[in-house]
């Protein structure tokens, strides 16, 4: 690492090793070979035991795989043996820069620390095992974790009720989309209410999702101070507004300080509002959607409740309600059907489970309104033991800190990079902020993306860029709450240091990064000659033809 | 506890760089009138009591000692290789690679998926991966349409219900109208696909024809038949394949499918209660453009390094908004990782071992029954490693094998109320002789 650490061009950090540089002498390992150029005919890891000789017979008797269904071509999986597989995968794993490497301020994303004993709870054999379809005897403990953690963020979110089964924040968008338009056909006016309104610093799922449900969408400017331009947002809402769908805080990190009258005109319109949870790493404790008045919120359990990312995926995006949507609510859902829900809430908050409780999901199409199912079984549960794990370590005091935290390191960016980059809007936070690029863009010619390579240069993951597009040369920074404030002074002088030397050097700049596995790549080409797979030899493909 | 570095020296310093006194002075945006009023949640807790009490959930399940129950979820080995992979943090604490210089690591493993996916199915793309089966085969139908231009999509009635359901579910949302395609499920009948009713789509406007392979029955479905009637009706085939099978079962590209989609949770990854696994999905290259989903592809630097970066991001909702081919935004990259490294853990010849020894235990499973004249199979067609049999009063006897630990598949009156006194067994190559004997034992002794 120390060799690594002298190939860092500026002594700002104190500690610039990059994990993910090329060690010193090592430039075989940068590419990686895939695992089919490191496949050898014969080599291989895991073995199955062969079917029994009373197996084999009695099977014998039954008819076999007909001959028309078997596969005609060989199936070319790598082979390799299992030292291989694990050199391949730790080699390609020593590329990526990772939350547990160092900094992270991917705005928007909350890259926070993913706490390994939420790694250890997914791996109970009692809880990794649980079958989906189990009958209510065998997973009463599955059941019990999705009804305590949907009643937990309820609590959080201040709903009627939650779903835990949309996998992702974009699918509990869709989720509520899809809930949008129920209701308002159960009102008679599924017709007439064809247009969601969004922001224009929404995220680009908002108008996606919308459209997936066969909205149209309509833009709502911002204002001059980062909010929603209440009078556009008026003059938009009408008898054919079906939604607005609000990120608060905003993309900009900032909280929509006229809420309440955003919700009042959404109300008064007819209209159901919907807010997107991604940014609720800023509000834990001091503001709740549902209480609020929103509609519907999406929780992120990959941003907020700090289950891995995993280099994109799998999230897990439940949804907390208002009354009026709860019947349209995707079945099914885990109930308690037998017991006190104050005595089962009671006693697991004290580690004891209650003996006459009992779990169910609720019996496909006993709920007629519900807009169906969204995925199969009940979500991501893998992701919301861990969340369960991860709220119940902080409690009502550790979530209130969470925030504060959060918010703090981004002011405290704020204004120790103010003076560096230009601030569209310069005024307290919440747990992101915004800078724009635009003057090192103007005057040096260094653009966002030029600046994100020289961060990459130190060790350091760039924030967002080029996002929310309402910002020239974004460059959008989410320190979360579990960074030192050492991490961020060496953040903070990474990026005053850039700034500098884009005034001095430009040109070196905009030739970052020098010392990540690869430079910049050819996007271009990428995109106008597809290589989306490995090519197999043509002589495979032509025995593979001819097998056929 | 908290996982805050912070001390309150750390807190006073920076509160007095930012300039004000509280940290409450940094939420005076937030107006009095919207403020949380209550916030009610149970007490911190440290790592040991954090322990404890997932310990206590853990423990309120009960994992069988014999269990026949798949039905979309199987229980097979995940090499220990592979849950190592997934749980290096370089690949698990890593975000979408937006910064594909460090960010190799997760797109090659990507890029090595894609082409693992297209060697299983015999097709020419295949994406990042999505949330699950179900939703990749309901996306896989929704591009149909787009590449038709058609508003009709055709499931049959041997499709996994939950399939079935969240299909019409994504429909809805376009209003794509979802038509059913009969089985024969009758007394003695073949429990496959009605490939008249699929003929009969000729002229229907029917975009595609959907079909699972095997089937929810774990039967073996025409698939070269379906192909050509759905094509004769001018419509496309979305396939809904089981990974392993494909190490024996004939790749979907080659009987004509134009989308494959599969559940990929068989590929190394822990049953969890239904989630998180792992949809694949396929096409041909001539539809990449309207596939969903994100994609990595190989490119060079300006050294002439090869690297790979997610491409042909112009299908998608950060650039397209309102106009993308879907608001997917995340694949199930980590669940990719697992399967790419099952695959590799297994080999070809692993997989065909572990599906021989699933389909072998099916017969054995079910020549012991009907030898014992225990239960007879409910459907004449061909099976794969899941079979539906025919119980007399199935669902009490299911229950009472649940008392000895033994979980006798799936029960699927309440799917197929045409189907009563049913039950749907799975093996896998976890299945042992040993089970096969209790289930039969306990079955017997019953009767």
């Amino acid at each position: 690492m120390s060799a690594v650490g002298e190939r860092s061009t500026t002594d700002a950090s104190g500690r610039g090793a990059a994990f993910h540089s090329p060690p010193a002498g090592a430039g075989a390992l940068v590419v990686e070979p895939t695992l089919f150029e490191r496949s050898r005919p014969g080599r291989r890891a895991v073995r199955f035991p062969a079917a029994s000789e009373a197996a084999r017979t009695a099977a014998a008797s039954q008819p076999p795989i007909p001959d028309a269904a078997r596969r005609t071509a060989p199936l070319r999986l790598p082979e390799v043996s299992e030292l291989e597989l694990v050199r391949h995968f730790n080699r390609l794993s020593r590329l990526n820069h990772a939350i547990d490497i160092d900094f992270y301020p991917l705005g928007s994303c909350t890259m926070k620390y993913n706490p390994k004993l939420n790694e250890w709870a997914a791996r109970l054999p009692g809880l990794s095992g649980s079958h989906p379809l189990d009958p209510g005897p065998l997973s009463q403990g599955s059941l019990e974790l999705q009804w305590l953690l949907a009643e937990l963020l309820r609590e959080i979110g201040g709903f009627a009720v939650v779903s835990l089964q949309p996998a992702a924040g974009a699918h509990g968008e869709l989720t509520g989309m899809l809930m949008t338009r129920a209701f308002h056909r159960s009102r008679g006016e599924g017709d007439q209410r064809r247009v969601v309104l969004v922001p224009d610093s929404a995220h680009g799922t908002n108008p996606a999702t919308a459209s997936m449900v066969g909205f149209t969408t309509r833009t709502v400017p911002s204002n001059a101070r980062g909010g929603i331009d209440l009078d556009a947002l008026r003059g938009a809402l009408g008898p054919d507004t079906a939604a607005l769908m609000i990120t608060n805080p905003s993309t900009l990190g900032i909280f929509e300080d006229q809420i309440d009258d955003v919700l009042s005109a959404v109300q008064a319109a007819g209209a159901i509002a919907y807010m997107d949870g991604a940014n609720l790493n800023a509000i834990l404790g001091r503001f709740r959607a549902g209480e609020a008045g929103f509609d519907v919120m999406h929780f992120n359990l990959h941003k907020t409740f700090s289950t891995p990312h995993g280099g994109g995926g799998p999230g897990a995006g439940p949804i907390g309600v208002s009354p009026r949507l709860a019947p349209f609510l995707p079945a099914p859902l885990p109930q308690l059907v037998e017991g006190d829900p104050a005595t089962v809430l009671a006693n697991a908050w004290s580690g004891r489970s209650t003996p006459d409780a009992r779990f169910a999901l609720e019996a496909p199409g006993v709920r007629p309104t519900a807009i169906g199912q969204v995925r199969t079984f009940g979500g991501n549960f893998g992701m919301h033991l861990r969340a369960y794990a991860y709220i119940r370590a902080n409690g009502a005091a550790g979530l209130r800190q969470v925030t504060d935290d959060a918010v703090l390191a981004a002011n405290y960016v704020r204004v120790r990079l103010g003076d560096a980059y230009e601030l569209p809007f310069d005024r307290i936070c919440k747990h992101e902020v915004v800078f724009s690029a635009r003057r090192q863009k103007r005057e040096h010619g260094v653009s966002a993306l030029d600046i994100a390579k020289a961060i990459l240069d130190e060790g350091i993951h760039p924030p967002t860029i080029y996002f929310p597009l309402i910002v020239e040369e974004a460059l959008m920074i989410e320190p979360t709450e579990t960074e030192t404030r050492e991490t961020l002074d060496r953040f903070v002088a990474v990026m005053r240091d850039i700034a500098d030397r884009s005034a001095r050097d430009p040109e070196a700049v905009r030739q970052a990064p020098r010392t990540t596995p690869v430079g910049r790549l050819d996007e271009a080409t990428a995109a106008r000659q597809p290589d989306l797979g490995w090519p197999f030899p043509e002589a495979d493909r032509t025995e593979a033809t001819l097998g056929g | 506890m908290t996982y805050s570095p912070h001390t309150d020296a750390d807190r006073v310093a920076m509160l007095g760089a930012i300039g004000v006194a509280s940290v409450d002075d940094l939420f005076a945006d937030i107006p009095e009138s919207v403020r949380a009023t209550r916030f009610d949640l149970p007490s911190p807790l440290t790592e040991q009591e954090v322990r404890a009490e997932l310990s206590r959930l853990a423990g309120r399940n009960r994992i069988p000692e014999v269990s026949f129950l798949g039905a979309g979820a199987y229980r097979r080995l995940i090499p220990a290789v592979v849950d190592e992979v997934v749980g290096r943090a370089e690949f698990a604490t890593a975000y979408t690679p937006y910064q594909p210089e460090v960010s190799q690591g997760t797109l090659q493993s990507i890029y090595e998926f894609q082409s693992l996916v297209c060697e299983l199915t015999g097709m020419e793309v295949a994406s990042a991966s999505h949330y699950d089966g179900a939703t990749a085969t309901a996306e896989g139908a929704l591009m149909a349409c787009r590449l038709t231009g058609r508003h009709r999509v055709a499931v049959s009635r041997t499709v996994h219900p939950q399939v079935r359901r969240v299909l019409e579910t994504y429909c809805s949302g376009p209003g794509v109208e979802v038509v059913e395609v009969r089985a024969d499920l009758s007394e003695a009948g073949s429990g496959l696909t009605d490939l008249s009713a699929v003929g009969s789509l000729v002229g229907g406007d029917v975009a595609c024809l959907i079909v699972q392979e095997p089937n929810f029955f774990g039967l073996l479905e025409p698939m070269s038949e379906l192909a050509a009637a759905a094509h004769a009706a001018g419509a496309l085939v979305v396939t809904l394949v089981d990974p392993v099978s494909l190490a024996l079962l004939e790749a979907p590209g080659r009987y004509g499918a134009d989308i494959v989609t599969a559940e990929g949770q068989q590929l190394g990854i822990p049953l969890a209660f239904g989630g998180p696994y792992l949809g694949l999905m396929a096409a041909r290259m001539s539809a990449v453009r309207q596939l969903p989903g994100r994609l990595v592809g190989a490119t060079r630097d300006a050294a002439g390094r090869r690297g790979y970066v997610l491409t042909l991001q112009a299908r998608e909702q950060h650039i397209r908004r309102e106009k993308a081919a879907s608001n997917i935004c995340t694949n199930q990259a980590l669940c990719a990782l697992a399967a790419t490294a099952y695959l590799s853990a297994v080999g070809p010849q692993g997989l065909r071992e572990a599906a021989e020894r699933s389909t072998i235990q099916a017969r054995h499973l079910v020549a012991t029954l009907e030898t014992a004249g225990i239960a007879s199979r409910r459907f004449t067609a061909p099976y794969f490693n899941e079979v539906a049999l025919r119980l007399a009063d199935a669902g009490a006897r299911h229950a009472e094998l649940l008392e000895q630990s033994i979980l006798a598949g799936l029960v699927i009156g309440p799917e197929y109320p045409e189907l009563p006194d049913t039950l749907l067994l799975a093996t896998t190559e976890l299945t042992t002789d040993e089970d096969i004997r209790r289930l039969a034992d306990a079955l017997g002794a019953a009767s």
